[in-house]
């Protein structure tokens, strides 16, 4: 693990602590609006599963129920951005950005607004409520908007961080977060900047390596045990967090793909349009590099446990790790 | 029902201003070649009122804080906004030919990037009204119920087709905006006809009321009326008030009035010539008066 991030030393221990993604937003949105009365919360009918109402129950007068109706909660959130508030609506990914995505492009992106658009529930791992429920598109649906900046931390801790961080920009942004569980990777101690990639793991100190992980959200601690298998193993790998998917971290990118000649991105996620979509769009471009996958295959979710869910979608630690020995063959 | 009346003079004024603006509109869509006709000659008279009467705004500071905001929700109808914002004294009269031109401030639809002192920017039909309310809730916050600004939302009839319209709808007579004034350009067709075959609408004004909204219908081209209706709507202090104001689409042209067809498409040739002399006829006609 690299030290310099002041990681969770407990990381790859069987019971490190596990915390929700989504209430590292209830947390940091409370702590943001704490130092910004220009901060209002807009909610559609989801206020305590998203966890807006830590906001919501503290400062009622900054709080809109738009009940459900996520097109109105995007446009509703344009008009109060316009008068110099700086909203932070949220609702299921599959909702918003799913549900009003011509809204946050016209009436939020277009109009270059700073809303905050926090989806909770997002990826297959919200599990027994269904495919219906499950956002694995939401990250192609906002990167492909012009102004737009999607943030998509990987534990509790740096979700908290990235809220407060969008609080204090002026660019519309995406927040994805997650409903489950989750392990807490990183430390009140770990810098964040928005738009800046995170070295997690690194078992050469900067040297040259057989393969890298790009990985993003919940799934980067499964990245990260698989590197450690790899280590194991006497490969020499690195794991990168992607926390911030657009603007892309291009100098992180390009360096590990300069290191490695072996990328991997791991995303709960359609492989189409998504964060490794991102990362191969630019080093096809600047630095053609073998690439794989690991993210949903052109299908949609079903019911089941997360973990259930995670390895039949082919995300899970054997998929990741087959995804980093195919890589270094093609080398 | 009138809380202010206007003057004999001040009517004399709006409709020079209205001829002034609907010659500017037939100018600039036959110089553009595209855009709309219909809804911006019939929402002009509403836009000579507001722009030269009812307005809290000053053309020489358009981003005053103090100043009442103008959303268009329609914002096909935008040859109405331009020309009457270039009458107004926001930009020149001339710049008006370069509308849906390359580089062009003034874009086929309404973008606030390109004219930053638009209020938002709009084109896909549905969406205004609720930013309109988001601005009200944020000034609310910041003044309570004492603000003195008006948000002034226009939009179409065939727009209210969109769900998103009766979202806003609700939140607002939810949350009782009383310095909303939503004005609905009631002229009864949309690209595939009239609303009432495509999409009927009707009773506008009970469907607002059920939302719990102050409802008044009016003649769209009767500044009395609309005079009327805007200071009623100022008074109301306990709701959201919609003018649902019923106009004819291509209105001061007769060969283009009450025609879904001219919904969609500019004049050209003999069209444009015959317009504006019949709008110069009718100048002249008034000025004789």
């Amino acid at each position: 693990m690299n030290q310099n991030e002041k990681l969770n030393p407990h990381v790859f221990n069987d019971d490190v602590e596990q915390v929700p993604i989504r209430l590292g937003f209830g947390e940091g949105l409370l702590e943001a609006a704490d130092l910004n009365e220009n901060i209002v919360g807009l909610s559609a009918d989801l206020t305590e599963s998203t966890k807006m109402h830590l906001f919501a129950n503290k400062y009622p007068k900054r709080f809109i129920e738009i009940g459900v109706a996520e097109q109105n909660l995007a446009s509703v959130a344009s008009g109060m951005a316009a008068l110099g508030k700086i909203p932070f609506i949220t609702s299921y990914s599959m909702f918003s950005p799913g549900r009003n995505w011509e809204q946050i492009r016209t009436t939020i992106c277009y109009n270059d607004v700073p809303v905050k658009i926090a989806g909770s529930h997002a990826g297959v791992s919200v599990g027994p409520d269904g495919g219906t429920h499950q956002a694995i598109e939401d990250l192609a649906l906002t990167r492909v908007l012009p102004n737009m900046v999607v943030l998509s931390p990987c534990d509790a801790i740096e979700a908290k961080k990235a809220t407060m961080a969008a609080a204090k920009t002026k660019e519309p942004t995406y927040i994805r977060l997650a409903r489950e569980k989750s392990p807490v990777i990183t430390t009140e101690e770990t810098p964040f900047e928005i738009g800046k990639a995170m070295t997690l793991y690194d078992n050469t100190e900067g040297g040259d390596l057989d393969l890298a992980f790009v990985a993003t959200g919940a799934l980067v601690h499964k990245a990260l045990k698989v590197a450690e298998a790899f280590n194991k193993e006497g490969k020499k790998v690195a794991v990168i967090n992607l926390a911030t998917i657009k603007p892309l971290d291009e100098k992180a990118i390009l360096e590990i793909a300069e290191r490695s000649g072996a990328i991997v991105t791991v995303e709960e996620h359609q492989i189409a349009g998504g964060m490794g979509s991102s990362v191969a769009e630019f080093l096809a471009q600047n630095r053609p590099t073998p690439q794989e996958f690991v993210g949903v295959r052109d299908r949609f979710g079903q019911s089941g446990t997360p973990d259930e869910l995670i390895e039949y979608y082919g995300m899970g630690e054997n998929s990741i790790k087959e995804a980093g020995e195919s890589v270094m063959k093609r080398k | 029902m009138h809380m202010q009346r206007l003057t004999d003079e001040k009517i004399r004024l709006l409709q020079e201003k209205a001829n002034d603006i609907r010659q500017s509109i037939i100018t600039m869509l036959a110089a553009a070649g595209s855009g709309h006709t219909a809804g911006p000659l019939g929402m002009t008279d509403i836009f000579s009122y507001l722009y030269f009467h009812a307005l809290k705004h000053d053309p020489k500071d358009p981003y005053m804080d103090s100043r009442d905001r103008i959303i268009l929700s329609n914002g096909h109808i935008c040859p109405v906004l331009y020309a009457t914002m270039a009458h107004a004294g926001y930009f020149e009269v001339e710049e008006l030919k370069t509308l849906r031109k390359f580089g062009s401030r003034l874009q086929g639809h309404p973008h606030r990037e390109f004219l930053p002192f638009l209020e938002t920017s709009s084109g896909p039909l549905g969406s205004g009204l609720s930013q309109a309310v988001g601005m009200a809730l944020a000034e609310r916050i910041d003044h309570g119920r004492t603000s003195s600004k008006f948000f002034y939302c226009l939009t179409g009839d065939g727009e209210l087709n969109e769900g998103q319209n009766w979202e806003a709808i609700m939140l607002a007579g939810k949350e009782k905006i009383h310095n909303l004034i939503t004005i609905v350009d009631r002229n009864n067709i949309q690209i595939d006809g009239f609303t009432e075959d495509v999409m009927p609408l009707d009773s506008l004004v009970k469907k607002f009321d059920s939302f719990n909204w102050h409802v008044i219908d009016i003649d769209g081209h009767n500044f009395e009326m609309i005079d009327g209706a805007i200071g009623k709507g100022k008074a109301v202090f306990d709701r959201p008030t919609v003018i649902i104001a019923n106009t004819i689409p291509g209105k001061g042209v007769k060969d283009f009035e009450r025609k879904p067809e001219w919904h969609g498409k500019p004049p050209k040739g003999d069209e444009v010539i015959n317009a504006l002399k019949e709008l110069q006829e009718e100048k002249e006609s008034r000025n004789c008066a």
